[in-house]
């Protein structure tokens, strides 16, 4: 009698301390973002004495997180909409039709799951010079770092192969007497594949549309490589990045907080909202990059 | 005539996505195997080719071997700890009655869908020396004036440091991943061993991990390809490889010779073996731990 509680207890106190252990932290920063500048150096425990706003207008205006946020949303944007545009079509071919190159081409893309952006980024820098120079001598301004669609297009290209993967395995399951039918309707290629199949391929698409947009929302390492310009544009990860870095020095921790909010806080509403489609996504998929 | 038509909305369909595929990520594949071959500082024109000497001078190199080191010992760590917690937690959440167990398991995933720049962030707010979160959690219980425990500035300390937010980033992930397949052992399975009288634990572990061992098996892959890569862009915001090299892993290492010292053939040599290392031990692991399926 008395050892059923005792078992109950323990595992409760255990799945709380994780729980509160990611609570604290991410809350903390949440808190941490409207305290002044002097209240960083008591104990972090206090709580802040006023809602001290003007954090979050000085990381929006003077660390120039607003422009940041939004080149975030374009590149974000630009790149799902490339991504879906090119990967919906292969990935349907390749499930569906018999030509010549399909296997190899399916054993190419599987491969390409296992290649590592982070090693890629160096020769795609480099590529990119080789670009810029080459356009620069004919006369033309370099077109190719330091620009956010570019950017876009390269988180579209690295994400194609996980994305041809799990939407390949959906279309798969679906029944090909629909296209029959529309087939026998008169319906050509590309219309059945647009009105027939990709609506049925919603649950994949929307899966699709998660994973990446957090992957490219909260990317760094390429953004911060092929936007080298100190001055020109930038992500928001690549912009905090900077402003700890310059935290460590110039003492800005209100606004370097404030930062972390708007940078978290998309993520966090999306989480909240699609909650159970992204752990279901991600049996579906089983596969993180 | 309408095999044509097929044909050229295949072409269509297809093209886009292997043209990307290939300038984007084919081709630098490529080239960081071609560029470890030469002696290249990048910026200028002249590549000279060397063979193989940038592996040599790689075997030699002191601080090379530490990044070696750093990384087998986070691979090894971060996977064992997130495994047995990833486990025992989604053996909870799946198998006992939990008040509140949607809420849990939301919450263990959120770290998951935080940018790495944002676990930096908080992670260097946890271990600051003098106003961190835990040092001043710790100070409850340790003798008044104590020297601080330096996290982020401790050689011995600070890999474990990172190891220690790589964890909390992927336990949630791995969890939900395990529970999955954890929610497809039947019911029936566990009856049988309740009626023989099995405790909770001993089923644990002589059914439900030879149960799903397989998907077990598969995380195994990710943890090495993860590891790799998480730690690489922790200790890019968190620490810079230092203090003084110890916590600089394998592509805090490549990237380092490749932009701040321009040594780009060299750089690409560290990428190369990286990958290999990498192959190699997912191939070790994959057959070291098969075991026969077991029917349901």
């Amino acid at each position: 009698m008395h050892k059923l509680p005792l078992k109950k207890i323990l595992i409760y106190l255990v799945l709380g301390l994780l729980a509160i252990s990611i609570i604290i932290p991410v809350g903390w920063v949440f808190v941490a973002s409207v305290k002044q500048n002097n209240e960083f150096y008591g104990s972090p425990w206090k709580l802040p004495e006023s809602f001290y706003l003007q954090n979050f207008a000085d990381a929006w205006g003077s660390a120039r997180m607003g422009e940041y946020m939004l080149n975030s949303i374009i590149v974000t944007a630009v790149a799902l909409a490339i991504l879906l545009v090119v990967a919906l079509p292969a990935a349907y071919c390749l499930s569906r039709f018999k030509f010549r190159l399909r296997k190899i081409l399916k054993v190419l893309f599987m491969a390409g799951l296992f290649i590592n952006v982070n090693y890629i980024v160096v020769p795609i820098f480099l590529m990119f010079i080789d670009g810029d120079k080459a356009l620069k001598s004919i006369g033309l301004s370099p077109l190719f770092l330091n620009n956010i669609y570019v950017l876009a297009l390269v988180y579209a290209a690295t994400a194609l192969p996980f994305t041809i993967y799990l939407l390949s395995g959906y279309f798969v399951t679906i029944p090909r007497t629909y296209e029959e039918a529309a087939y026998i309707d008169g319906s050509g290629y590309l219309k059945t594949m647009v009105k027939v199949i990709l609506p049925m391929a919603r649950p994949s698409i929307i899966t699709v549309i998660l994973f990446n947009f957090l992957s490219f929302w909260n990317e760094y390492i390429i953004a911060i490589t092929l936007l080298t310009d100190p001055k020109g544009a930038k992500t928001l990860p690549v912009g905090l990045m900077n402003l700890m870095k310059a935290q460590n020095a110039a003492a800005q921790y209100g606004r370097m907080y404030a930062g972390l909010v708007l940078v978290m806080l998309p993520t966090l509403i999306l989480y909240i909202i699609v909650q159970k489609k992204l752990t279901q996504g991600m049996t579906l998929g089983g596969l993180k990059e | 005539m309408k095999n044509k038509g097929k044909s050229i909305f295949i072409f269509l369909c297809v093209a886009p996505a292997v043209i990307l595929f290939t300038i984007f990520m084919v081709i630098p594949t490529i080239n960081i195997f071609k560029m470890s071959l030469y002696k290249w500082g990048g910026y200028s024109p002249n590549k000279t080719f060397v063979g193989f000497d940038n592996f040599i001078k790689l075997m030699q190199d002191m601080k090379f071997l530490q990044a070696f080191q750093n990384t087998v010992l986070l691979i090894v760590i971060v996977s064992v700890i997130t495994i047995a917690l990833a486990l025992i937690f989604a053996a909870i959440l799946t198998r006992e009655k939990i008040v509140g167990q949607n809420f849990f398991r939301i919450v263990f995933y959120i770290p998951n869908i935080l940018s790495i720049v944002i676990i930096s962030a908080i992670f260097s707010a946890i271990l600051d020396s003098k106003n961190g979160l835990l040092n001043s959690i710790l100070a409850l219980f340790r003798d008044k004036g104590s020297e601080p425990i330096y996290w982020l500035g401790d050689q011995k300390i600070v890999i474990f440091s990172i190891a220690m937010a790589m964890i909390w980033q992927a336990i949630g992930y791995y969890m939900v991943m395990y529970m999955a397949s954890m929610a497809s052992v039947p019911e029936s399975v566990y009856e049988s061993a309740n009626m023989e009288g099995a405790s909770r634990i001993r089923q644990f572990f002589t059914m439900t991990i030879p149960l799903i061992w397989t998907n077990i098996r598969t995380t195994l892959t990710f943890f090495i390809i993860s590891s790799i890569n998480l730690s690489f862009m922790l200790v890019k915001a968190m620490t810079s490889g230092g203090p003084d090299g110890s916590t600089e892993v394998f592509l805090s290492y490549m990237y380092k010779q490749a932009y701040t010292n321009s040594s780009y053939g060299y750089g690409m040599a560290v990428g190369v073996v990286v990958f290999l290392f990498s192959f190699a031990l997912s191939g070790i692991l994959n057959l070291i731990t098969k075991r026969e399926p077991i029917e349901m």
